[in-house]
């Protein structure tokens, strides 16, 4: 009786939906590329721009300067205070958000069709004519020294700053893009323009536009926005290698759930294998509750909530993570579960039924991810930054459906390190303790 | 610059025309249904909503309605435990379920020529669970691993679980949602079969299916697969116990090493968006924006972000959707080195000036219009429009309150606002949290 429904059902999916977005590429005068795609249905406009480099991007010594300059662009710009320019952005209900990755610095904007030109003006300026006011800095400056403080309670964060620092050195990716209180307090104006000169420059820019604009429109509209930025950046980091042997970190903390963020090192993302393992980490942590980690952590023995891994090809190293929080009297038990999962997959492989039931998966959930303005904007800028071409989101699922079994099988088997994987566990774990 | 926003504020007013396309119908069985339109995109959200909370739970058994919850996705009399989920994975779709005070619900995301398959699993589990006690152990593991995560180990829901307590003298909307943990430790099956055979049925339920669907096709897939499903007559009645008249401050101070930072909440009953009448509501909501939703224009974030420089962070917020009374709270932190006795008393101060003083008409123009583009906003947003729906029909609202609820905001006068802070922002009714790390903190 049981299986009947997915027999029956998996027969009748052979024709999954494609993308139907119509992708079109601009270039401005001025030379800015950009993703358009027209959605008039609806009378607003969704924007992403990206600059690479982000906060990796920080001079020596000014760790966090990065970060506080993204924090201060919505703080005051040309004339305007901080005030003044919310005010501004409030009447015309506009939003901005300026974000810093490592890797990365995002500026997201949604605005209606009747404000386009204002909002855009106003965008403007808080890009290219931040002041930078020495009320706005110390105020925000506050702001991220409370975040810090949060953070250094808070058992993920730990984990992640413990994590990060032993597998990254001296590399930006070995610290936390906030900066520490002391190099915070450093701060100056002075640092924040640098900041700001070194990372906000058109020869790392890429946009995408979605909504209820016309490809005309786009090019003109780019130029005034971003045109008056320098063209030419900071040089960027050079890669690193994931410097984390095999092991276990236990980091003392008094609270009763222990979290353990843990992984080896991974693959690039333009990796010829890079699908294979994108397929083996969906099957053994990334797929939810039919992954085999959930399976067998949770559904099967009831030791956490959730359990997640992740394939995060940065761009200058390449690792594969994943995290799981049980009470500290289970958390070894989730942690060997883990590791025979692990084992289990580099030796074993998955089934050709494992495989197929992935596909199946990735495959139909793909074209779902373009429902909405904001989000096609989002999914666009993330390719544009791997070099993949507009044709990708025809072509995916294809990538996905040619990788083989023995692939699977082969990669799983160098992809996946049992012995490799290093657990940074924060909490009150029982019979758990650090290696070295 | 006020007449060019007034101008800004006509043209919105055309915009909103543009609403979403929403059908509605009901069921023999007394089974709402609301279909919402967006062809954008062949996806589609299909959402069953039980009218059933946490707030309903029998008293001693919290933490039952969130447990069915996760039950749910074990097996029936035709699904093998996992099979449900395994499916609409298998067709490439996600799904999930969450609990809240007053609602339950389910809900997948797939491609849309897959809404017949997810309403034969979802009307099938309505009434064929198998509730078996070697599913219930491990998942009462996972539950507690939930609190654990999302309470235990961490001191501000904490915090917030001794607060609301407090604030509820008599409803159970001071109850976790997730149950304290000695009462889930002591959920039996028969709470939760009880549960489930009373309260999930169709007559207290809302479908809402979203995306790019066809209404009328819509009502014949409900009527096939749920339709067929008798209505439950024992279906009580959702009174729940009310708030006495709520007549002395409660202030409570959470310790906690944990918290990184002390800072203060300050809560107070406050009336919800009832059906019909959901005037009080709406001034509430620009209240909240008033006093404390920009951080650089409310006059919580003027007075203590800006002029003062007494915190950090300051905020108002109104949770308007609730089936029965809710609350308005402030939060702020104060910067390093101000105590939480100054920074209360300066937000109390700036509340006292806000009653004193003439509300800007800049002010007012500018959040009618964020108003108004916040619904433009909300088109885009389709699995959010489906929320908004389920949500509201299932705390008391109709679906010509939803659609009347953007008008009503537009309307809301400066007098209304003074009126409605005036009666809400009694400290009588009220609770102030304190939450510090220590007891040198709490001063």
């Amino acid at each position: 009786m049981p299986r009947i429904l997915t027999a029956i059902f998996l027969a009748f999916i052979a024709s999954i939906a494609r993308a139907e977005i119509d992708i079109k590429e601009v270039t401005s005068d001025g030379g800015i590329n950009a993703w358009v795609v027209e959605e008039p249905s609806i009378p607003f406009v969704a924007l992403e721009i990206r600059f690479r480099g982000g906060a990796n991007l920080d001079l020596p010594g000014k760790r966090g300067a990065t970060n506080l300059m993204m924090g201060l662009l919505e703080e005051g710009s040309g004339e305007m205070s901080a005030q003044e320019f919310q005010t501004a952005r409030e009447a015309l209900a506009a939003s901005y958000r300026f974000r810093a990755f490592d890797d990365t610095l995002s500026i997201s904007a949604q605005f209606l069709t009747e404000n386009k030109d204002d909002a855009l003006a106003l965008l403007r300026q808080a890009l290219v004519e931040p002041t930078f006011a020495q009320t706005a800095l110390d105020r925000v400056r506050a702001q991220v020294l409370s975040g810090i403080a949060s953070d250094e309670k808070d058992p993920d964060t730990i984990a992640r700053a413990v994590f990060d620092a032993a597998a990254f050195g001296d590399h930006p990716y070995g610290t936390a893009i906030d900066g520490t209180v002391e190099s915070v307090n450093a701060l100056t104006r002075e640092d924040m323009i640098a900041a700001h000169r070194n990372a906000l420059v058109r020869e790392r820019l890429y946009v995408s536009v979605v909504g209820d604009v016309t490809v005309d429109q786009v090019g003109p509209m780019l130029d005034a926005l971003l045109g008056d930025l320098p063209a030419e950046g900071a040089p960027l980091q050079p890669d690193v290698g994931f410097g984390l042997g095999g092991g276990v970190t236990v980091v003392d903390y008094d609270t009763p759930q222990s979290v353990a963020l843990f992984g080896h090192s991974g693959m690039k993302r333009d990796d010829e294998d890079f699908f294979a393992a994108f397929i083996i980490n969906h099957v053994l942590g990334a797929g939810g509750f039919e992954s085999r980690l959930m399976m067998e952590v949770r559904q099967k023995r009831g030791l956490t909530y959730g359990i997640g891994t992740a394939l995060v090809p940065k761009f200058h190293a390449e690792m594969m993570i994943g995290q799981v929080a049980s009470s500290n009297e289970t958390i070894a038990d989730a942690i060997a579960v883990t590791r025979d999962e692990w084992r289990r997959m580099a030796e074993e492989g998955m089934s050709a039924e494992e495989l197929a039931s992935a596909k199946t998966y990735l495959t139909g959930e793909y074209p779902l991810r373009f429902d909405g303005n904001s989000e096609i904007a989002r999914i666009m800028v993330g390719m544009q930054m791997i070099d993949l071409p507009p044709s990708y989101v025809v072509d995916r699922n294809d990538f996905i459906d040619a990788v083989t079994l023995d692939d699977i099988n082969r990669v799983a088997a160098e992809l996946l390190q049992p012995d490799a994987l290093h657990f940074v566990v924060v909490g009150k774990p029982q019979g758990l303790e650090s290696t070295n | 610059m006020t007449r060019l926003i007034a101008a800004l504020a006509l043209m919105l007013t055309a915009i909103a025309a543009n609403a979403e396309e929403v059908t509605t119908y009901m069921l023999d069985n007394g089974m709402e249904v609301v279909v919402i339109e967006d062809n954008r995109a062949p996806v589609v959200v299909h959402m069953l909503w039980y009218k059933v909370g946490s707030a309903d739970e029998p008293e001693g058994a919290s933490g039952v309605a969130h447990f069915l919850e996760h039950l749910m996705f074990k097996g029936t009399d035709i699904l093998e435990p996992g099979e449900f989920s395994e499916v609409v994975a298998a067709n490439g779709g996600s799904d999930n379920a969450f609990t809240s005070y007053d609602y339950t619900a389910y809900f997948q995301r797939v491609a849309a020529d897959r809404l017949e398959l997810m309403m034969q699993m979802e009307s099938n589990r309505m009434n064929n669970l198998v509730i078996d006690p070697a599913e219930v152990e491990p998942e009462r593991q996972v539950v507690i691993e939930e609190r654990n995560q999302r309470t235990e180990n961490n001191p501000n829901a904490l915090a917030g679980e001794q607060f609301r307590a407090a604030q509820f003298q008599n409803h159970r909307y001071g109850i976790p949602i997730i149950g304290w943990r000695h009462e889930i430790d002591d959920l039996s099956i028969a709470d939760l079969q009880n549960f489930y055979d009373l309260y999930y049925s169709p007559n207290n339920t809302v479908l809402v299916v979203a995306g790019d669907v066809d209404p009328d096709e819509v009502l014949e897939l409900a009527r096939t697969y749920y339709g067929v499903i008798p209505a439950e007559p024992q279906l009580p009645e959702r009174l729940r116990p009310e708030e006495p008249p709520q007549r002395a401050e409660r202030r409570l101070t959470y310790v906690d090493p944990r918290v990184s930072q002390p800072y203060l909440i300050r809560s107070y009953l406050a009336p919800e968006r009832d059906a019909g009448a959901q005037e009080e509501a709406a001034a509430l909501v620009y209240l909240a924006e008033l006093l404390g939703g920009s951080s650089f224009t409310s006059d919580l974030g003027q007075a203590l972000q800006f002029d003062t420089q007494m915190a950090v962070y300051t905020n108002a917020s109104y949770g308007g959707s609730s089936l029965d009374d809710t609350t308005f709270s402030f939060v702020v932190v104060p910067t390093d080195g101000v105590a939480l006795s100054e920074a209360e008393a300066a937000m109390d101060q700036v509340i006292a000036n806000f009653m004193n003083a003439e509300i800007d008409p800049a002010r007012m123009d500018s959040l009618r219009t964020q108003l108004r583009a916040s619904e433009v906003y909300a088109l885009d947003d389709t699995a959010g429009l489906a929320r908004r729906y389920g949500a509201a029909l299932t705390q008391g609202l109709t679906v010509a309150d939803v659609q009347a609820w953007p008008d009503i905001l537009q309307a809301v006068t400066v007098d209304d606002i003074k009126s409605v802070a005036e009666k809400v922002l009694n400290r009588e009714q009220a609770v102030t949290g304190w939450v510090v790390a220590n007891q040198e903190e709490a001063r």
